[in-house]
C-alpha cells in the first residue's frame, strides 16, 4: 500500500508539472495615479556607478520617462506605424527597418546588417496586446502595465519614432540610483512591497499557476490597493519600477557584441537581480513577457 | 579531562575522526547558509535566520560572500580527500602528520574566519585569518606533493596487477601526484586573481561575464581556476574510490596513464586561457577531459564487474536479473560508481550539449538563463562529489544490514531526484515557454527540495548518531581511532 501511495504521489507531482496555464486569467486592475506621460530631468554631474560605486560622470542633462512604456502606448504606436507604413505585418510578426551595426567579427558575434527586424510577435499568447489583422488592442486590465514582448528593435523603433532614444546603461543607472551609490532605487534594503519580483507576494502573482505577472506602472508608490500596502519605491529622481516588474532594454551597442543589455531585474527574478548595477543581455530579437523599456531624450 | 582528551585525539588524530569533523563542518555550514537563498529565502526563512543571528547582508557584498562560502566548503572537501589520501597511500609518518596538521588547521580557519568575515561585517582581522587558513592549506598541498613523490624506491609497485612502469613506478600514485601537483599550481592561479580583485575590494563571478568578448587576464584566471579546481577535486575522488575498490588489472593499466595524461593536459588547457594559447584553450581542455573521463569509465566497468562477479559467485550461469541484483546489492559500493555515470547526464552531457549548440540555442536566450545552466551544472557536480564521499563514508563507519541499505539508497535516490530536477530546471526553456513555466518550475523545485532535504536529513541523522556515539565510553569511535583506509580496501 505504502509503495502505491508513493507512486501515486510521485505521479501527481509529475502531472502537476503539465498543468495548463491560463494566460488570460483575470488580473486585478488598479489606477496607480502615476502619470504615464511624465518625464524626469537628470542633471549633468557625477554619480557612483556599478557594484563597487566607481566614480562616474554624465556631462549633460537628459530626460527619462518616469514609468515604463505601457501597453496602451505601444498599441497606439503600432497602429499608427502600421497605418503610415513604417512597420509591416509579415509571417506572424511585425517588422521594421533597422540600419544595422558595425561588425567586428568577434567570437560569438552575429552580424546585424541593415534590414527588417522583428518588432513584436503576433502569435505569442503571452503578449498583452491583441491583433485582428489590421488593428492592435490592449488586453483588458493590462492597459497601464509595461509593454512586454517587444524586441530591442521594437523598443529602439518606438523611441526613435518619437525622436527619443533608449537610455544608455549609464543614463539608466544614474536615473535609478541617484548619486549616493544605493543598491536599490529607494535605498539600501528591499522589502516584499518595494517591488514586483519572484515570489514577492504581490497581488498579481499566482505561484500555483501563472507565476509572476507584471504590475501597473508606478504601482509601488506608497499607496494601499485593497489590502495590499506598497512602499513608495521611486528613485531619487522620481522614476518608478526601476527595480523589478520588467527588465528594461538599454540603448548601448558594444564593440564585438550583438547582445543588447537590460537593467532592473523583473517579476521573474530574485531580488539580487533588482540591484541597480545588475546587467542582463540578450539578442536584439529576443522578446519576453518579462522585458519592457522606457525612453530617454535630450531636454 | 581524560574524557575530552580521548575524544579530541580521535577527532583530530585519527583518519576517520578527521573526516567526521570535516563532514560535520560542511553539514553545519550547508544547513545554516542554505537557509539564506533560493526557496528558503522565498518562504521567509532567510529573514528569520538573518535577524536571529544578526547576519549583515550588505547588498554590494553578496558576490564576495558567495565566493567565500564556496571556498570554505571546498576547503573542507579538499581536506577530506587529503586525509583519505594520507591514510590510503604509503608515505613517511612525518609527512602524513604535517599534511594533516596543516590542512586541518587551514580549513577550520578558512571556514570559521572566512564565514565570520563574509556574513558578520567586514572585520579585516577575520579576513587575514581566513587568508592565513587558505595559505596553510596551500602548504599542506605542497607537502602532500612531496609526500606523494612516486619515483622513490620505497613506493615502487611490486604487484604486476597494478599499473606501473617497467622500472616499477606506481602509476596510480603518479596519478595522485599529478593531481596534487596541478592542484597546488591551479590554487596559485586563483590566488593571484583573488589577490588582484581582493586588493581592490571587488569581486567577479564568472557566470556574470561569460558573454563579454573581451575579458581581462585576471577574469580569465577566475574562470579557469574555478573550473579546474572542481575538475581536480573530481579526479581526486575518482582515484580515491578506485583505490578503495582495489582497481587493478588490464583496465587499471590503461586507465592510470590516461588519468595522468588527462590531468596534465586539462591543466595545461586551463592555464592556457591566460596565455596566447587562449584561442585554442577550450580545445586543449576537451582533449584533456576525454582521457580523464575514459579512465573514470574504466573504473566504473571494473567496479561493476567486480560487484557482479562477487555477487553471483558460486551460482552456475547466473541470469541478467541475478547479475543486476548483485550489482545493486550493496548501495555503498554501487553508489559511487553509479553517481559517476549519472554525472554524465547532469553535468558532462549538459556541458557538451551547451558547447555544441551554444550559439544556436543558449546564446539566443538571455544571459540570466545561460547563467542558470552554468551555475546549475557545476553545483550538481559539486553535490555529486559530496554524495560519493558520503557513500564511501557510510562504508567507512561500518554501516551494515538494513541501515546500510537505507543510508545508501536514500543518498542515491534522493540526490539523483534532486540533480535530475535541477537539470530539467536548467533546460526548461527547451520545452516550455517562459509564460507557462510555473507549474513545471513548482514541480522541479519541489523535487529538488525533497531530494536535497532527504539528503540533509540523512546527513543530520548520521551526525547526531556520531555525536551521541562520542559520549559513549566504548562507542564506535574507540574502534575507529586506529583504523586506516589502506587496510580497508574493498
Amino acid at each position: 500500500m505504502m509503495r502505491h501511495i508513493g507512486t501515486l504521489l510521485l505521479l501527481g507531482v509529475l502531472l502537476a508539472a503539465c498543468a495548463p496555464v491560463d494566460l488570460d486569467a483575470a488580473i486585478p486592475a488598479y489606477d496607480t495615479g502615476v502619470d504615464t506621460e511624465a518625464w524626469a530631468t537628470i542633471s549633468a554631474g557625477e554619480f557612483l556607478s556599478g557594484q563597487f560605486s566607481d566614480r562616474a560622470a554624465i556631462d549633460y542633462d537628459y530626460e527619462i520617462m518616469v514609468t515604463d512604456v505601457t501597453v496602451a502606448q505601444v498599441v497606439h504606436f503600432l497602429n499608427a506605424a502600421l497605418q503610415d507604413g513604417t512597420l509591416r505585418a509579415v509571417d506572424g510578426r511585425i517588422v521594421g527597418f533597422y540600419p544595422g551595426d558595425p561588425f567586428h567579427d568577434a567570437r560569438h558575434e552575429v552580424e546585424i546588417v541593415a534590414g527588417d527586424y522583428d518588432i513584436v510577435p503576433l502569435d505569442d499568447p503571452a503578449s498583452r496586446f491583441g491583433f485582428d489583422g489590421t488593428t492592435f488592442t490592449a488586453k483588458a486590465g493590462y492597459e497601464n502595465h509595461p509593454a512586454t514582448n517587444v524586441t530591442w528593435f521594437g523598443a529602439w523603433t518606438y523611441c526613435g519614432a518619437h525622436d527619443w532614444r533608449l537610455p544608455s546603461e549609464m543614463e539608466w543607472e544614474k536615473a535609478a540610483r541617484g548619486t549616493d551609490g544605493r543598491p536599490f532605487p529607494w535605498g539600501d534594503e528591499i522589502a516584499r512591497n518595494n517591488a514586483n519580483y519572484y515570489a514577492s507576494r504581490d497581488p498579481f502573482e499566482d505561484m500555483g499557476s501563472v507565476g509572476s505577472r507584471t504590475n501597473p506602472v508606478g504601482f509601488y508608490n506608497g499607496r494601499t490597493y485593497g489590502a495590499y500596502a506598497t512602499l513608495d519605491s521611486a528613485s531619487p529622481y522620481g522614476l518608478y519600477d526601476m527595480a523589478g516588474n520588467v527588465w528594461q532594454w538599454t540603448g548601448d551597442i558594444y564593440e564585438g557584441m550583438h547582445y543588447r543589455f537590460m537593467r532592473g531585474g523583473s517579476k521573474d527574478t530574485y531580488e539580487m537581480d533588482l540591484r541597480v548595477w545588475v546587467r542582463n543581455n540578450a539578442t536584439p530579437t529576443y522578446f519576453s513577457p518579462g522585458v519592457g523599456f522606457r525612453c530617454a531624450r535630450n531636454p | 579531562m581524560q574524557f575530552a582528551k580521548d575524544r579530541l585525539r580521535y577527532l583530530f588524530g585519527s583518519t576517520k575522526g578527521l573526516i567526521l569533523v570535516a563532514i560535520a563542518m560542511i553539514a553545519m555550514e550547508t544547513a545554516l547558509f542554505g537557509m539564506l537563498s533560493g526557496p528558503m529565502a522565498e518562504y521567509g526563512v532567510r529573514d528569520v535566520v538573518v535577524r536571529a543571528l544578526n547576519i549583515d547582508l550588505v547588498q554590494a557584498e553578496r558576490e564576495g560572500r558567495i565566493i567565500i562560502l564556496y571556498h570554505s566548503i571546498a576547503m573542507a572537501v579538499v581536506a577530506i580527500e587529503v586525509t583519505m589520501i594520507t591514510s590510503m597511500l604509503k608515505m613517511k609518518e612525518s609527512y602524513k602528520l604535517g599534511v594533516r596538521a596543516l590542512i586541518t588547521t587551514g580549513y577550520l580557519m578558512a571556514m570559521v574566519f572566512g564565514m565570520g568575515f563574509a556574513y558578520w561585517g567586514h572585520n579585516w582581522a577575520l579576513h587575514g585569518l581566513y587568508i592565513a587558513g587558505l595559505t596553510l592549506i596551500f602548504f599542506a598541498g605542497v607537502l602532500l606533493v612531496i609526500a606523494l613523490w612516486p619515483w622513490s624506491r620505497e613506493v615502487t609497485q611490486v604487484d604486476s596487477a597494478y599499473a606501473r612502469t617497467r622500472k616499477g613506478v606506481d602509476l596510480e600514485r603518479t596519478a595522485f601526484f599529478a593531481a596534487a601537483l596541478t592542484t597546488v599550481i591551479s590554487a596559485m592561479f586563483g590566488a593571484v586573481a583573488g589577490a588582484n580583485f581582493g586588493n581592490g575590494f571587488t569581486v567577479v563571478l564568472a557566470e556574470n561575464i561569460i558573454r563579454y568578448p573581451e575579458k581581462t587576464t585576471m577574469e580569465y584566471s577566475v574562470i579557469g581556476h574555478l573550473h579546474i579546481m572542481l575538475a581536480l577535486i573530481a579526479i581526486m575522488i575518482t582515484l580515491i574510490i578506485g583505490h578503495w575498490l582495489d582497481f587493478k588489472g588490464l583496465l587499471h593499466k590503461i586507465a592510470m596513464p590516461l588519468m595522468i595524461l588527462g590531468t596534465i593536459v586539462l591543466n595545461v588547457g586551463v592555464w592556457g586561457v591566460v596565455t596566447p594559447l587562449e584561442p585554442i584553450a577550450h580545445m586543449v581542455i576537451y582533449v584533456g577531459a576525454t582521457p580523464s573521463m575514459l579512465a573514470a569509465l574504466m573504473l566504473v566497468i571494473f567496479g561493476w564487474d567486480k560487484l557482479i562477479r562477487g555477487g553471483v559467485a558460486g551460482i552456475r550461469r547466473p541470469g541478467l536479473w541475478r547479475k543486476l541484483g548483485a550489482l545493486v546489492r550493496d548501495p555503498l559500493r554501487f553508489g559511487p560508481l553509479w553517481q559517476m555515470v549519472f554525472m554524465n547526464f547532469t553535468v558532462s552531457g549538459i556541458g557538451i550539449f551547451m558547447a555544441v549548440r551554444l550559439d544556436e540555442i543558449f546564446r539566443v536566450w538571455p544571459a540570466r538563463e545561460e547563467r542558470i545552466e552554468l551555475t546549475g551544472h557545476w553545483h550538481v557536480l559539486s553535490a555529486i562529489i559530496a554524495t560519493i564521499i558520503l557513500l564511501y563514508y557510510g562504508d567507512m563507519i561500518g554501516l551494515k544490514g538494513k541501515l546500510r541499505q537505507l543510508y545508501g539508497w536514500a543518498i542515491i535516490i534522493a540526490s539523483d531526484i534532486a540533480f535530475a530536477a535541477v537539470t530539467v530546471f536548467e533546460m526548461k526553456r527547451l520545452f516550455v515557454a517562459e509564460a507557462t513555466q510555473q507549474p513545471l518550475v513548482n514541480t522541479v523545485i519541489l523535487l529538488m527540495d525533497f531530494g536535497l532535504g532527504i539528503l540533509l536529513v540523512v546527513l543530520a541523522l548520521v551526525m547526531v548518531w556520531r555525536l551521541l556515539d562520542l559520549f559513549r565510553k566504548q562507542g564506535r569511535w574507540t574502534a575507529e581511532a586506529e583504523h586506516e583506509l589502506s587496510s580497508e580496501v574493498a
